[in-house]
């Protein structure tokens, strides 16, 4: 518990009340007035309505079209599972720059729905929240699948055999059981839709502007602290609200389960139903997930001479232009790859600890500790790297300039990621078997090896995915912790697409290429990750 | 609960474990320890920057050389948030020198107060009206033009002149093939608006924008999405399938359209409407509280040496701010020289540019 506690506090408590204290004193006096003159104004209250229903529509859309597909990888076994499970994971990383330019290339003139129908979305609100599907599918596949995959069917079919309709049986035993993975997921699209920012400003066009874009332009461009830290508290007092929503739905449902290996529950798909709903999961991750993957691909071949390996032979030589532009695309790679794995450390350390302690305890203190965990993803990336400015200036902590920034700010968003995914698991770990091994004698650790981890395996491996993914895709903290020396892929991504010229054009959706391999990759290696397995059951 | 302090203590190893392995991931990174040695007498000194910095490592190290001091690059965003950034972090800068503010952040940055005042070697060379203040608290470092940009097959293939004033842009001819950046959010969007207020007054630029809008302009957020995904000139708008000709862009970008062809072409694919620009002006400073002045001094007398400023063009495209230096081929061939930029006073700039955008954003784009 202290440990989580002292992180959150020195990296996110700290310097974000110091930024907003910032804005809302004047000679050390507080100026509350100033936040009813910020939400008087007009333009800031449509800000704010636009935001909550297009985060709202949006989570929406994502359960709807995601919850089947978390079906599907639980209990269906097909070829390809593996790799496809990481796959619909890709785009989590994606920066956004590059996803607009993938959605542009669909929705927009000329794009793929252009030529078929003559339909263009872009600089509509449907291009944004089909974007936000595209990015948080793989949010609710996990966190649910991850669960359902360990429910046993058994007790299903026990209440077929007590005579429940099969819909009834659904309704009655699995939908209860799911609801806090479900909960969980849903509360994380939204706080991420709620926060979005880059997908708004290239797909909606200017005339669409968030709450998250709002802080930026206030803070990053016209220095308008006040507005920014009045803004900030909106956002949490939205996200708090949210998780106070989210805890009372949930607390109340989440109750030990009976857990079983998921290489038990997956089976071939039988009967001609169960093949209709494979096929159509299977062709909507297609048209929604890999089109606009493919798009970047193809681009990325697409030379002046016809197809080739031309942009990724250009990107071989860019180390040799002399210039501090650009560095070799392996060691943006080794960069990327590094940073990652030390901020996925930090993230599972701190939220695996963060886990147990809320497993163990309960309580208000213990469940506000819970919301302030959440609370990193309802905050915007440039209040908290401005916030590091102003505090983290002096040593011991004089961090400024260091690149443990870096992923520590990673680590922040990966963290509730690893919580909101370990939880519902390991409160669903009967409390009677650690109390029978602590009975037959087991030391407590001992008790946690062999009782919990077998059983949580799974879910911290989702977790580490996840934080794996965050980070190898950040881009908000990235720019704001300067280290022009070693870019990651999606800053080199940046900096390409930030010059004109064919080369450079062609050389950004190479690297964009090698992000999305980098990442399966890892990715598929996180999903083979197999330890002892002494904790069959 | 004792369970929970074992927890506590395993946790703790753990972290202290993950601290010595970030030690290890890092160890390959020299930068790492610069934090340390950054005394009086250091030998780095740091230049803290934005994003588009850029700057080839030979001339780099002919500074270590020619100084004995060795550069370290900070980059922080764009230019509005790395100058944001320093203003927040007056008195106790993360570098020695800043550079990057343009003219229409100047006055922000000296009503701030973040730098100290120092006349830098050479400084007799630059080009007039690139000097904006008489205390030299900043040096101006380079000048460049933000200028609407056309396609030239499409305009070759019409039949059809292109646009070459601000005028022009509101003929019916032109109607839907302008886009144009955020004013707000991008800084060729808000250079265009200024072009427009320097050529039509502070009275007329409403009219102006009102008309444009009329004549079918379209707005995008920042220059990548407008220049490589609705230019029909660019690369990426080719891919695109782009149908609009005519974009807010540099004078620069035709020549580097050029450079990062393969194979390069005869002409530049793109042309400039030289009647349309707004000229930038980037200078540079030593800042309050810098902890290695004399590196920083140093720094900035190189910022206008021949060798930093030939160095420019190709690593930032833009153009150097001194009078010899010599402009590369790629620059002289395929570029046009604009000879009557629009300029606005940067104090009148710190004075009016919010209400101007907010103002343009009201009629433009709601």
């Amino acid at each position: 518990m202290a440990v989580p506690v002292a992180f959150f506090a020195v990296f996110f408590a700290y310097p974000v009340s110091a930024i907003v204290g910032r804005g809302l004193k004047t000679d050390g006096v507080w100026q509350f007035g100033r936040i009813g003159d910020v939400l008087s104004r007009p333009d800031i209250l449509d800000v704010l309505w636009f935001t909550t229903w297009q985060a709202l529509a949006s989570t929406a859309l994502t359960l709807l079209i995601a919850l089947p597909g978390a079906y599907v990888f639980a209990r269906f076994d097909f070829p390809g599972k593996q790799v496809l499970r990481a796959v619909v994971t890709v785009p989590f990383v994606l920066p956004t720059v590059v996803v607009g330019t993938a959605f542009l290339a669909l929705l927009g003139r000329g794009g793929f729905l252009d030529e078929l129908w003559g339909v263009r979305l872009d600089t509509t609100v449907w291009a944004i929240l089909l974007a936000h599907v595209f990015f948080n599918y793989a949010v609710v596949v996990r966190t649910v699948g991850g669960l359902w995959s360990q429910l046993d069917p058994r007790q299903e079919e026990a209440a077929r055999v007590l005579g429940a309709g099969r819909f009834a049986a659904w309704r009655r035993v699995t939908l209860p059981a799911l609801g806090p993975a479900v909960a969980a997921a849903a509360l994380m699209v939204f706080l991420f839709t709620f926060t979005s920012f880059g997908v708004v400003q290239i797909l909606g066009g200017p005339a669409y502007s968030t709450l998250e874009v709002e802080v930026y332009r206030q803070t990053a461009q016209l220095l308008d602290l006040p507005t920014a830290a009045v803004l900030t508290m909106v956002q949490f007092v939205a996200v708090g609200a949210i998780l106070a929503l989210h805890a009372v739905t949930v607390r109340r449902r989440e109750r030990a389960l009976k857990l079983v290996d998921p290489a038990q529950t997956s089976r071939r798909p039988r009967g001609a139903g169960q093949w209709a709903l494979l096929g159509g999961v299977l062709l909507t991750a297609l048209l929604l997930i890999l089109l606009p993957l493919g798009v970047l691909v193809e681009r990325s071949f697409d030379g002046p001479e016809g197809y080739g390996f031309g942009y990724y032979e250009a990107l071989q030589s860019a180390g040799g232009t002399g210039s501090t532009f650009l560095v070799p695309p392996l060691e943006a790679v080794g960069n990327s790859l590094r940073y990652a794995f030390v901020a996925t450390l930090i993230a599972l350390v701190v939220g695996g600890l963060a886990a147990a302690a809320l497993t163990r305890r309960a309580g208000r203190v213990v469940r506000g500790f819970d919301a302030l965990l959440m609370l990193p993803l309802g905050v915007s990336a440039v209040t908290v790297g401005f916030g590091f400015l102003i505090t983290l200036d002096k040593p011991p902590l004089d961090l400024r300039t260091s690149w443990i920034l870096v992923p520590l700010a990673q680590a922040l968003v990966g963290v509730p990621f690893v919580v909101r995914t370990m939880l519902p698991v390991l409160r669903a770990v009967d409390d009677r078997l650690r109390e029978a091994a602590a009975v037959l004698g087991a030391s407590p650790l001992r008790a946690w090896r062999e009782v919990d981890l077998p059983l949580v395996r799974r879910a911290v491996l989702v977790a580490a995915g996840f934080a794996f993914a965050v980070s190898l895709g950040e881009f908000g903290a990235t720019v704001f912790i300067a280290r022009p020396d070693n870019p990651t892929l999606p800053v080199a991504v940046a900096r390409l697409l930030g010059r004109s010229g064919e080369l450079n054009y062609g050389q950004a959706m190479a690297l964009s290429t090698i992000l999305m391999l980098v990442c399966a990759a890892s990715l598929l290696l996180l999903e083979r990750i197999r330890t002892d397995r002494s904790g069959e059951f | 609960m004792s369970t929970t302090k074992k927890y506590a203590s395993t946790a703790l190893a753990a972290a202290l474990g993950v601290t010595v392995l970030a030690g290890c991931g890092g160890s390959d990174d020299t930068s790492a320890r610069s934090g340390a040695s950054k005394g009086s007498g250091s030998k780095t000194v740091t230049l803290v920057t934005h994003d588009s910095f850029n700057a080839s490592e030979d001339v780099l190290k002919q500074f270590t050389k020619e100084s004995g001091y060795t550069v370290q690059l900070l980059k922080s965003g764009d230019a509005g948030a790395a100058l944001n950034q320093e203003i927040l972090t007056k008195g106790s800068p993360r570098g020695d020198v800043f550079f990057g503010v343009d003219n229409t952040l100047l006055s922000r940055a000296l009503d701030n107060g973040l730098f100290t005042a120092y006349e830098a070697k050479g400084l007799d060379r630059v080009l007039e009206g690139t000097e904006q203040d008489d205390k030299h608290r900043v040096t101006p470092v380079d000048t460049g033009d933000i200028c609407v940009n056309y396609d030239k097959k499409f305009f070759a293939d019409k039949k059809l002149a292109p646009p070459r004033t601000f005028e022009d842009l509101l003929k019916p001819a032109y109607k839907n093939l302008l886009v144009t950046e955020n004013a707000a959010t991008s800084s060729p969007g808000l250079g265009f608006l200024l072009g427009t207020i320097a050529s039509r007054g502070e009275d007329g630029y409403q009219d102006y924008w009102k008309r444009l809008k009329a004549n079918g302009v379209k707005v995008v957020d920042g220059w990548e999405q407008a220049y490589n995904e609705e230019f029909s000139g660019s690369a990426g708008g080719r891919k695109a399938k782009a149908d609009r000709p005519l974009v807010v862009s540099y004078a620069s970008s035709p020549p580097v359209e050029v450079l990062y062809a393969d194979p390069q072409p005869k002409e530049a694919p793109t042309g400039v409407s030289t009647g349309t620009c707004f000229r930038q002006t980037e200078y540079a400073g030593l800042l309050k509280g810098a902890k290695n002045e004399a590196g920083g001094k140093a720094l900035l007398d190189f910022l206008i040496s021949k060798t930093f400023q030939e160095d420019v063009p190709l690593n930032m495209f833009v153009n150097p701010v001194v009078k010899d230096a010599k402009l590369p081929e790629i620059f002289t061939e395929f570029g046009e020289k604009v000879d009557k930029p629009a300029t606005v006073a940067p104090e009148k700039i710190a004075a009016n540019r919010e209400q101007w955008v907010q103002s343009w954003h009201s009629l433009v784009v709601k």
